[in-house]
């Protein structure tokens, strides 16, 4: 404490400090001065919040959308369900409208214009996200079940199991095996996209940082700071991750 | 029991099957032979209604099965059907596999299908196998554990195709002489199949299918003693 007011007010008066006393200056004032680590963990917390909301809501959708596509697709010939073939038409313009549209502008439609009124700005993020990552998901859920060899199904049905059931012990399991690392590096994009929603409002980790580069007219530390998080985060779910594979692929190895 | 009339099956133009009748008592083991790409597959997989014929009827204990009222899934209950590629489900040990379809289908109770599965694995000598995986399985294994699934269901009849095909030549014996006991036991069966001396020793009646017809049938006798097509012959030949 004594040192960092010291050393800090020799940089302030433009005197020669050492590298090493700069640093121990930045970083102090960018981490522990007025316990600035809080604010860090804080935005950590909530970006955690949002990750996790928006990636229930990214998968119910997404498994949501892609069952009904897929179901829609393999209809018998002569035997078209018309509450699927307009939920199926919904869906399309969703997945069209939602990956033809940059993830910036969905936040600041929602934001400002949907929901301006509103200051939930995490929850707001979090909803946007959701949506966004829905639209990802499903096409990567959809490109799993039909990778599932049309055999399983069709000895699901030969035993009589309805199309839900076939769909729901048989194919999709299968279906998220394969799907797994792809549906990680959506997981592992949504995580990381969380720091978008600071341009709402949202006070998530890199919210944290900008407020403190804005107060202490230093960026270097609080930026890398932000971004040595984000990594540990990242490292941290690919590590979940892994585990939750090699659970899955436990039946193959046997 | 099972009554075809005049079935046809397109696809996209390619006509596979060009108006198909059959009739099937019960407690008859009826097999369909003849050459690759003659329909004989599409026919049996028509039966379960896992091909949609384009035209003709099939009537399953006096039900029609292409009628759009019918409850399909009820109707395939039903029947069994056993797959050249096995098609077990390998996200599930070989015990769910059996129980899955007879207790969700409330068929049987979890406890009722357990046993009933343990039972049928006993039969086909697989009782050990129960915990396991199908990917610890040789083929043979897999076929015999395929047939027991689909018996789990206590299928009126039980649909063939060509079950022995994609196994090592060593392993067929051992799946033929479960459909074998299955036969004897009373079961009806409809087979498609390329193993001649299984239908000559256990069919009741043989039907040989080219070019999407029916061109001949009768007891093995007749057919494999005295064809009287001269494709029939040729076939025969070849495969003999």
């Amino acid at each position: 404490m004594e040192n960092y007011t010291a050393w800090k007010a020799l940089i302030m008066a433009g005197d020669p400090v050492s590298g090493w006393q700069r640093f121990y200056v930045y970083f102090y004032q960018a981490f522990i001065e007025k316990n600035r680590w809080q604010q860090y963990l804080n935005g950590v917390g909530t970006t955690l919040y949002v990750t996790v909301l928006a990636l229930i809501l990214g998968i119910a959708l997404g498994v949501l959308v892609a069952v009904v596509r897929t179901a829609h697709d393999q209809q018998r010939p002569g035997h078209k369900n018309p509450v699927l073939g307009v939920l199926n038409a919904i869906f399309k313009v969703y997945v069209t409208v939602i990956r033809g549209t940059p993830m910036m502008v969905q936040l600041l439609i929602m934001g400002f214009v949907i929901f301006s009124s509103s200051r939930e700005f995490s929850l707001i993020g979090a909803l946007t996200l959701g949506i966004n990552s829905g639209a990802y998901t499903a096409e990567i859920i959809r490109g799993g079940l039909m990778a599932v060899d049309q055999g399983q199904m069709e000895a699901g049905r030969s035993l009589g199991l309805n199309y839900v059931d076939t769909m729901r012990f048989i194919v999709v399991p299968q279906a998220i095996k394969s799907i797994l690392p792809a549906l990680g590096n959506e997981f592992i994009v949504l995580l990381k996209d969380t720091s978008l929603i600071s341009v709402i409002g949202g006070q998530e980790l890199l919210y944290a940082a900008k407020g403190i580069v804005s107060r202490t007219y230093e960026a270097m530390f609080p930026y890398i700071g932000a971004a040595v998080i984000y990594l540990i985060l990242v490292m941290i779910f690919t590590w979940l991750l892994g585990i939750f594979e090699r659970r899955l692929r436990a039946s193959d190895r046997r | 029991m099972i009554v075809v009339k005049d079935l046809k099956k397109n696809f996209e133009g390619l006509e596979v099957l060009k108006g198909v009748d059959l009739e099937v008592e019960k407690g008859e083991c009826v097999v369909f032979i003849g050459p690759s790409g003659s329909g004989k597959s599409t026919f049996l997989r028509c039966l379960n209604l896992l091909e949609i014929p384009t035209s003709g009827e099939i009537l399953f204990d006096g039900v029609s099965m292409t009628d759009a009222k019918t409850d399909i899934d009820k109707m395939r209950q039903r029947m069994g059907m056993v797959f050249q590629h096995f098609n077990l489900f390998p996200n599930m040990t070989i015990l769910k596999n059996l129980t899955l379809a007879p207790v969700r289908t409330g068929h049987l109770s979890k406890a009722e299908a357990e046993k009933k599965a343990m039972e049928l694995l006993k039969r086909v000598g697989l009782e050990d196998k129960a915990n396991g995986y199908p990917a610890q399985l040789s083929g043979g294994q897999k076929q015999r554990v395929a047939i027991v699934r689909a018996l789990c269901m206590d299928p009126e009849v039980m649909l063939f195709d060509e079950p022995t095909s994609a196994l090592d030549p060593e392993m067929v014996g051992e799946v033929l002489d479960v459909m074998r006991e299955l036969a004897n036991s009373g079961m009806t069966m409809v087979c498609v199949t390329h193993e001649m001396g299984f239908a000559r020793e256990v069919a009741d009646r043989v039907l040989f299918l080219d070019g999407g017809k029916i061109l001949e049938q009768g007891t093995p006798e007749q057919i494999f003693g005295n064809p009287q097509q001269a494709r029939t012959k040729e076939f025969l030949n070849k495969v003999l």
